[in-house]
């Protein structure tokens, strides 16, 4: 670790605390509108992740801590499992598979990937912890057709799991495919469980409930290689931009999928990376990844403008029938 | 049937095939399976191809609202047909509005923008088809044929 790194995590994690506390001692101690604005834009602070992937050791400190503090999330599905039509409609069964640690699962929402091979001539071995890396414009969210996936306003994307059908789109739309399904469990099966819906998705969501209390997430707390750095998105991108270009390393996750809230840092580029880990399902990539919305951010505005344009024309053709005809009246 | 009549019509039925597409169930129900339909279990094509459609209904919807309000008399199956038109066009451009990057809405209304937009849907659905059975007219057009 560098002096300079270790700096920059104590710094953030000072800033993130203090930002915390100061935001809430103002609501406690000055309920004026003042203390309460202040604290609403401190909680609109979308917050970002960098990790240098240089410094993780695969000590699975942070898997652990993941498990621990999220365990009351897990899901506790009833079985047996209602059978489902068609036929093909298969059960994601994990339940009996809680210890698996080597791929994203619902009892696993973090996990490290190894990468080994040989960058100009030097071979290299770098660890990634993998998970959801919170993108600013989600498509698990913006798909999602039953509003149970969402973006909150400190950048979370979290999915509901009082109301999470499992349909698994939001996994099929994520370009790393994390969300990941458990059957026997959620609304579906108060609903028609044969025939909609096949459980609840699930995977990280950066610890929202602490974060909310002002603490930072389990995985970047127990890492004793501070690997993980966490603050407001803008000072996080700069401090990962800065810690590539002074070690000359890679950054991913910065414009990946429209832009997301985790930024790794790597000594070696990410397409090489990207050939050397093992991938599959619960393992995803580090391919280059493009904007999915760039078509509906441009057809947006026409969204917008269409009905005025159709009213005005509406008006015209009113107003030109009227005059119409006053002539040949 | 005019040909603006038609054009509101096809316009109507795609978005609501569209809409359904959103949902994991062409792939679950084969419908994906038969050759030619694969592009019915592709979300982000179905997302866009809604986008476009909503383009053109709302045009159309913007065009016929100054007729509508001149409209002298109002039945009860008009004001809910009007105001199941108003949800839906409104749910689905703060959808619009949501998913453009670095916009925030909270999960909840997230949530219930959700359900309000489907909702609606289905009751413009019953309230057509129970306003054709009773007077024999339809709720897209008020027995006239013009959109």
């Amino acid at each position: 670790m560098t002096d300079t790194s270790e700096t920059f995590m104590k710094i953030n994690r000072r800033h993130f605390l203090a930002t915390g506390l100061a935001a809430a001692t103002a609501a406690v101690a000055r309920p004026t509108a003042a203390s309460a604005k202040g604290a609403a834009s401190a909680e609109r602070v979308v917050l970002a992740t960098l990790l240098d992937i240089s410094k993780c050791i695969a000590c699975g400190a942070c898997v652990e801590a993941c498990r621990e503090t999220n365990g009351h999330k897990f899901p506790q599905p009833q079985k047996p499992f209602p059978k489902m039509y068609p036929s093909k409609v298969k059960a994601a069964d994990w339940s009996d598979k809680q210890d698996v640690d080597d791929r994203l699962t619902p009892y696993n929402w973090l996990y490290i990937q190894t990468a080994t091979g040989e960058y100009k001539g030097k071979p290299f071995e770098l660890n990634i912890p993998r998970r959801c890396l919170h993108c600013q414009n989600p498509p698990c969210a913006n798909l999602c057709p039953w509003g149970a996936a969402s973006k909150d306003a400190k950048g979370i994307v979290s999915i509901n799991d009082e109301i999470c059908l499992g349909g698994s789109k939001c996994k099929d739309v994520c370009p790393w495919h994390i969300p990941e399904r458990q059957t026997g469990v959620g609304l579906y099966l108060k609903l028609a469980p044969s025939f909609a819906g096949n459980g609840v998705m699930y995977k990280c969501d950066r610890c929202r409930d602490r974060v909310a209390l002002g603490e930072i997430p389990a995985c970047i707390e127990a890492c004793p290689e501070g690997v993980q750095t966490i603050g407001p998105r803008d000072e996080i991108l700069a401090q990962a931009r800065e810690l590539a270009e002074r070690t000359g390393g890679f950054i991913y996750g910065d414009t990946e999928n429209g832009g997301t809230n985790t930024f790794y840092v790597s000594p070696v580029p990410f397409d090489v990376l990207d050939a050397a880990i093992e991938k599959g399902p619960g393992k995803p990539h580090l391919a280059a990844v493009g904007n999915p919305f760039s078509k509906e951010e441009v057809l947006a505005r026409a969204v917008y403008a269409a009905p005025l344009a159709g009213a005005m024309a509406g008006v015209l053709h009113l107003v030109r029938g009227a005059t119409s005809e006053d002539d040949h009246e | 049937m005019n040909k603006p009549t038609l054009v509101f019509r096809l316009t109507v039925a795609a978005l609501l095939f569209t809409g359904f597409a959103q949902m994991p169930i062409f792939a679950r129900y084969y419908l994906a399976d038969v050759p030619g339909f694969g592009w019915t279990a592709d979300y982000y094509f179905n997302h866009v191809a809604h986008y476009i459609l909503a383009i053109v209904l709302l045009a159309i919807l913007g065009w016929r609202l100054p007729r509508v309000l001149r409209r002298p008399a109002w039945t009860a199956m008009d004001v809910i047909v009007g105001l199941c038109w108003a949800g839906i066009v409104l749910t689905g451009i703060v959808r619009v509005m949501k998913n453009q990057p670095d916009s925030y809405f909270s999960p909840t209304l997230v949530m219930w923008v959700d359900w309000l937009h489907l909702g609606f849907v289905m009751l413009l659905g019953t309230a057509s088809l129970a306003r054709f059975m009773t007077t024999g007219t339809k709720a897209s057009g008020r027995g006239s044929n013009r959109p």
